[in-house]
């Protein structure tokens, strides 16, 4: 690979920052480790998933994910730098190496898991796209939304879905694109449109900014399946299984009972199965190049995944979504992870 | 005829003294006459006045009850500025500007780091006002200081971390070198002097590296001054790292407009030397960039700047998120700054060139010495206009999700903590307000050049 | 100072490499080596890591599948059967559009403020003055975002429309209108038309012709309005009224059926022209400055009065100054258009640069695409202005 116009540009602009020329041989996980910090992009603010505060903290379900991973490879899980990205830039700037992993509420599809060169390393959240409509327009199902403006973010499936949805519904209805989610909503706001969409856990995140919430309803059609996950890139199947498995590690976290508060008693159970997620017993954690104690650390900054959906989407949130598809499957959800041996 | 004739005179019809002045009459002056001349001299004209008349006594009363009269200065979140709330008409709402008059200036970048970003300020301030007021001395200095040092000094304070510390470390050391060299070489000729005696002076004569390198004492020196005082804040407050995702509002504003202007102002007198040379590749390279960069929008150069940029590199250098706007935003500033800067050479009068190639002086000599400190000073009004185009494009980094002052201001707009009626326009009103101020003042400037050149040109 | 060049002290046959000749070669192939490494490298890597990232490249997307929608469309789009091609022709017409009214409109509002700042009328002057100051001196961006929420926000719902006569419609979805339907009968009346108009320019320039050897003057205004008015007026009843509407109905939550003008249109359309004309003024301006004074004196000396003296004296003289920047405003105007991205109308780089950028991934193709048009759009401008510009040229002896 030619370095030389990189060379040339890095040395007239200075303020190259990313990246840097560490060697290749160890996969994505030795550059990390070797840099001290873990880049990773999350969205450009949406409560519950990823969004500063005014100190600049992120926090969110998509953070947490990242947190994980940081805690699991440096037992810390603040050496992350966070690049904030709209859903145009994602996957180039996944694509590019800016960013090691993508978390930021991005629905698994085919075309970006073949065609783009990527990879979904499970799903964190499951998905599906909604309609939120001002309540004294008197609508309680996206059918009856015929002729309708419809506000929508530029780039994103939800503009594929909406398409379809009124297409097999032979519907008639009319679009209006916005380049951002914040001209988007302001847009829906003052009465641009009848109706906003973007999945359904956008909307509940995005009602939150409305002036008055309580006027605004979320349609409880679902138009679509969105799948929402971590991505990282094709070509480094390791990094791919530590990122998979830092999603499972919390998942089989909250299926076997393991909190941030227990922790230190589960360290001395006998279950085989805590034993193995924890580390006392066999070398997984070595396998994917990272200590055995890897859950341990995540549980420990973290936490599973339970508390993590609790904390920033669910019941103890401002966003009050219920599990729903996002319980366990041994509570009637999807979430289902992988065993651990 | 004299007084002294009018006394003198035997007729007693002829008046002994002058009679005060009568004033005009109302007709062709005072006021009266003012209105009619000016405002209704003809039917369409009295129809013209009327209708502005108009507009301007339904426009300005409201606009002033708006933001003035009816405006709400203070308070802690909208319920300051709900018309329900506070039982009277609310205009604009100044307290959602006041609360977050912070984000607007350094968007998110750290608090207890904002210090950094005041000190890259002060120095913006003083760079402006060295170069541009006309009675500053030491201009040379100043082009040094504000080409030179201020772009290091921006990227040590603003980025910071180890990478810059190890950049100011290097820097220092070099400069001290400098330093070393510059003393040694002053001080050896005198001591040979004492030893050698008179003789000497003719050796000094034929040394000309010590005279050219006694012209850079003073930017040393600068630099010595500008880069000890970083390290010693460095060393004692210390500067982390605060990466460019964090940085925004007019920090943001001002480094692209800056960055702008620091590298698109060399470019361009290098692409205008281009368009203008003899040499057929050169020329033809210039005209092709200068060319396609001005048939094009800003918006297509920042996506291409923002999506192909991380392409042409290879992946383990993508480019910051905020370096590739600026990069977009500097080259297409460069072939604007040619254009004018060609005009400036333009204007040049053939026998400049001809005293100068006569004078024995090569291609760069003559450019750096005669023709383009003429050039540049009679383009300076148009180089003004195109920093201010340039101030107003930086906007559009918006548009690639960078938070300039326009997008911490459009991001607060949909904050539920300051959301009311009158939010919006207050926001705009504000950003209205800013980029009005800056951009007059800035022309302003630019026809006092113009008068003032022109005062020059008329002898 | 003696520092006398080298190649001075030594007369003569000096030295290959103070040969300004060779060096201008020496220099030019080692930018064209340097240009050349560059481009090699840029493109080099962007394959390398195009085939990295498993991007596709070439243009065969341009015959997929859209599958999204747009509102604002002059040719038939859907999402079930247009292709990424076909969006890109609804941007670039979209584009087009709102760059030719904005051209129109701004020279208009443009040559009106611009002879307005030099009335003798001082109110008027000032407000000119204070309009191009404020103007000049605003980002575009945020006239944008102003007009856009001016336009939008104190228009009601579309529930609660403004009705105007003749079943027009105003609401914050825009401007709804009837919508024109053509019978085939109707080509006979633009044919009519365009009869009409070329009569109308024959009787101009007889009637011109006839003034100047004769000196009677004709009404010429009232002829070519009877002629250009009268003519398709007769053939369309003749034909039996080919034309129908489409008239707007209120529907659940929108008014449906209708010409619909989008506010984003609007907005977009005010702000273009309000900024442009804002420059216009200030060529017109410096144009009619540039005219000397002696020119209206003389022009007042033969008894011309101030219209006249304007439209026969002053501005012919000044349109030969004004007409190279005016060009450099038009073709500003139209790159400006694409700021519709940011208030979601949908032009070439909002429909094409955005959403097909992203859906398809193919950054290179696109931005390429992008960038050819508008450098086209900006070359046959300027070619024609530049022959436009020569017929006006003064001709010297």
């Amino acid at each position: 690979m030619n370095t030389f116009l990189a060379a040339a540009l890095a040395g007239a602009a200075m303020a190259v920052s990313v990246g840097g020329a560490q060697a290749q041989t160890g996969g994505l996980l030795a550059t990390i480790k070797s840099k001290g910090v873990l880049t990773c992009g999350v969205g450009p603010g949406l409560a519950g998933f990823g969004i500063p505060d005014q100190a600049g903290n992120w926090t969110g379900l998509d953070v947490d994910l990242c947190r994980a991973l940081s805690a699991a490879i440096f037992n810390d899980p603040t050496k992350i730098k966070f690049i904030p990205l709209s859903s145009k830039d994602r996957f180039t700037a996944l694509q590019s190496g800016e960013v090691d992993l993508l978390s930021r509420t991005t629905t698994w599809t085919m075309s970006r898991d073949t065609s783009l060169g990527l990879n979904f390393a499970g799903v964190n959240y499951y998905d599906g796209q909604g309609f939120m409509v001002r309540k004294k327009l008197g609508v309680d199902s996206a059918i009856k939304l015929a002729g309708a403006s419809i506000c929508t973010e530029q780039g994103t499936t939800t503009e594929l879905n909406v398409a379809d949805y009124f297409r097999s519904n032979k519907l008639k209805y009319e679009v209006v694109a916005f380049a951002s989610s914040v001209e988007t909503i302001a847009a829906y706001e003052s009465g641009r449109c009848d109706a906003y969409t973007t999945d359904s856990s956008g909307l509940y995140a995005q009602r939150l900014k409305l002036a008055v919430p309580a006027d605004h309803i979320v349609l409880p059609d679902i138009i679509s399946k969105e799948p929402l996950g971590p991505v990282v890139r094709h070509g480094d199947d390791n990094w791919f299984d530590v990122v998979k498995w830092t999603h499972n590690a919390m998942l089989n976290a909250e299926e076997l009972g393991v909190t941030k508060a227990n922790l230190d008693e589960m360290l001395k159970s006998e279950n085989p199965e805590i034993k193995r997620l924890l580390g006392t017993e066999g070398k997984f954690g070595e396998a994917i190049g990272l200590t055995n104690d890897w859950a341990v650390r995540i549980i420990k900054h973290v936490g599973n995944y339970g508390e993590s959906f609790e904390r920033n989407v669910g019941m103890a949130s401002q966003l009050k979504i219920a599990r729903g598809l996002n319980a366990l499957w041994t509570k009637g959800g999807l979430q289902y992870a992988a065993p651990i041996r | 005829m004299t007084d002294a004739t009018i006394e003198n005179a035997p007729y007693a019809f002829v008046r002994k003294e002058t009679l005060p002045q009568e004033s005009p009459p109302l007709s062709v002056a005072g006021p009266l006459a003012w209105i009619r001349a000016n405002l209704f001299s003809g039917p369409v004209n009295s129809l013209m006045t009327l209708v502005c008349v108009y507009i301007v006594v339904t426009s300005v009363p409201d606009l002033v009850r708006f933001y003035l009269i009816d405006a709400v200065w203070s308070g802690a979140n909208r319920d300051a500025c709900l018309a329900d709330k506070v039982g009277r008409p609310v205009g604009a709402c100044w307290a959602y500007i006041a609360d977050r008059f912070q984000y607007f200036i350094y968007g998110s970048y750290p608090i207890p780091q904002r210090w950094r970003v005041n000190i890259v300020f002060a120095m913006f301030a003083l760079g402006i006002v060295w170069l541009l007021w006309d009675r500053m001395p030491l201009k040379k200095v100043g082009f040094f200081f504000f080409f030179v040092l201020l772009p290091i000094s921006a990227y040590l304070l603003l980025l910071g971390g180890p990478a810059a510390e190890g950049f100011l470390r290097t820097l220092l050391i070099l400069t001290f070198a400098l330093m070393a060299i510059y003393l040694v070489l002053s001080f050896v000729p005198g001591l040979a002097r004492f030893w050698i005696g008179p003789a000497f002076l003719a050796v000094e004569e034929a040394l000309p590296p010590w005279k050219r390198f006694y012209r850079v004492k003073r930017l040393i020196l600068l630099s010595l001054v500008v880069l000890g005082v970083i390290a010693i804040l460095a060393d004692s407050a210390g500067l982390p790292r605060v990466d460019t995702g964090l940085w925004g509002g007019m920090v943001v504003t001002f480094l692209i407009s800056a960055v702008g202007i620091v590298f698109s102002l060399p470019l361009g007198v290098m692409l205008a030397l281009g368009r203008r040379s003899r040499l057929p590749i050169i020329q033809f390279l210039s005209v092709v960039f200068i060319e396609f960069v001005r048939g094009v929008p800003l918006i297509t150069v920042l996506f291409m700047a923002n999506t192909m940029l991380p392409l042409f590199v290879p992946q383990e250098y993508s480019p910051d998120r905020l370096l590739r706007p600026l990069v977009g935003v500097a080259l297409f500033a460069a072939a604007y700054m040619a254009e004018v800067i060609r005009g400036g050479l333009q204007a040049i009068p053939k026998g400049q060139y001809e005293g100068a190639m006569s004078l024995g002086l090569g291609y760069w000599s003559m450019m750096r010495l005669i023709i383009l400190p003429q050039a540049l000073r009679i383009v300076i009004p148009g180089i003004v206009n195109t920093f201010i185009g340039l101030f107003k494009d930086s906007t559009l980094v918006t548009i690639v999700g960078i938070f300039d002052f326009l997008r911490t201001i459009e991001a607060t707009l949909v904050d539920p903590t300051w959301a009311t009626p009158t939010t919006r326009a207050t926001g705009y009103a504000f950003a209205a307000v800013f980029y009005f101020l800056c951009c007059w003042g800035m022309s302003r400037y630019s026809i006092a050049v113009e008068q003032r050149l022109a005062a020059g040109q008329r002898r | 100072m003696t520092t006398i060049p080298t190649e001075t002290r030594q007369p003569g046959k000096a030295s290959l490499l103070y040969d300004p000749k060779i060096r201008g070669y020496a220099y030019q192939i080692l930018l064209l080596a340097v240009v050349g490494f560059l481009v090699w490298s840029a493109a080099s890597n962007a394959i390398e890591n195009l085939r990295a990232q498993k991007i596709a490249s070439g243009f065969g997307f341009w015959h997929n599948a859209a599958g999204f929608d747009v509102n604002q469309k002059l040719i038939p789009f859907s999402a079930s059967g247009s292709t990424y091609g076909q969006a890109f022709y609804v941007g670039l017409l979209n584009t087009l559009l709102v760059a030719s009214i904005g051209i129109v409109l701004s020279t208009f509002l443009g040559f009106f403020v611009g002879v307005a700042r030099l009335s003798s009328n001082w109110v008027l002057a000032k407000l000119a003055m204070i309009y191009v100051e404020v103007i000049r001196n605003l980002p575009l961006l945020l006239q944008l975002f102003f007009w856009y929420n001016a336009v939008l926000k104190p228009l009601p719902d579309a529930r609660n429309s403004i009705a105007l006569p003749g079943s027009i419609f105003l609401n914050n979805r825009g401007l709804i209108m009837p919508n024109p339907q053509f019978g085939p009968a109707f080509q006979a009346v633009v044919v009519a038309f365009f009869l009409a108009a070329f009569a109308a320019i024959a009787f101009y320039i007889w009637s011109k012709r006839q003034q100047e050897r004769t000196g009677k003057q004709y009404p010429n205004g009232l002829i070519t309005l009877g002629l250009i008015l009268g003519l398709p007026l007769i053939v369309y009843f003749l034909a039996g009224q080919p034309l129908s509407f489409d008239l707007p109905q209120q529907g659940r939550f929108n008014l449906t059926g209708g010409l619909q003008i989008y506010p984003e249109f609007v907005a977009l359309l005010i702000g273009l022209t309000t900024y442009t004309a804002g420059f216009i003024a200030e060529v017109v301006r410096a144009g009619i400055l540039a005219v000397s004074k002696g020119q209206t004196e003389a022009a007042n000396a033969l008894g011309l009065r101030a219209g006249p003296t304007l439209k026969l004296v002053v501005i012919p003289q000044a349109m030969r100054v004004i007409i190279p920047p005016l060009t450099s405003n038009y073709l500003n105007l139209t790159k400006n258009s694409s700021l519709a991205v940011a208030i979601g109308y949908p032009d070439l780089v909002q429909v094409f640069t955005g959403t097909v950028l992203n859906q398809t991934g193919q950054a290179v193709e696109v931005v390429a695409i992008t960038m050819a048009v508008y450098l086209t759009i900006s070359l046959v401008t300027s070619l024609f202005m530049n022959i436009y510009n020569k017929r006006m040229a003064l001709v010297e002896r």
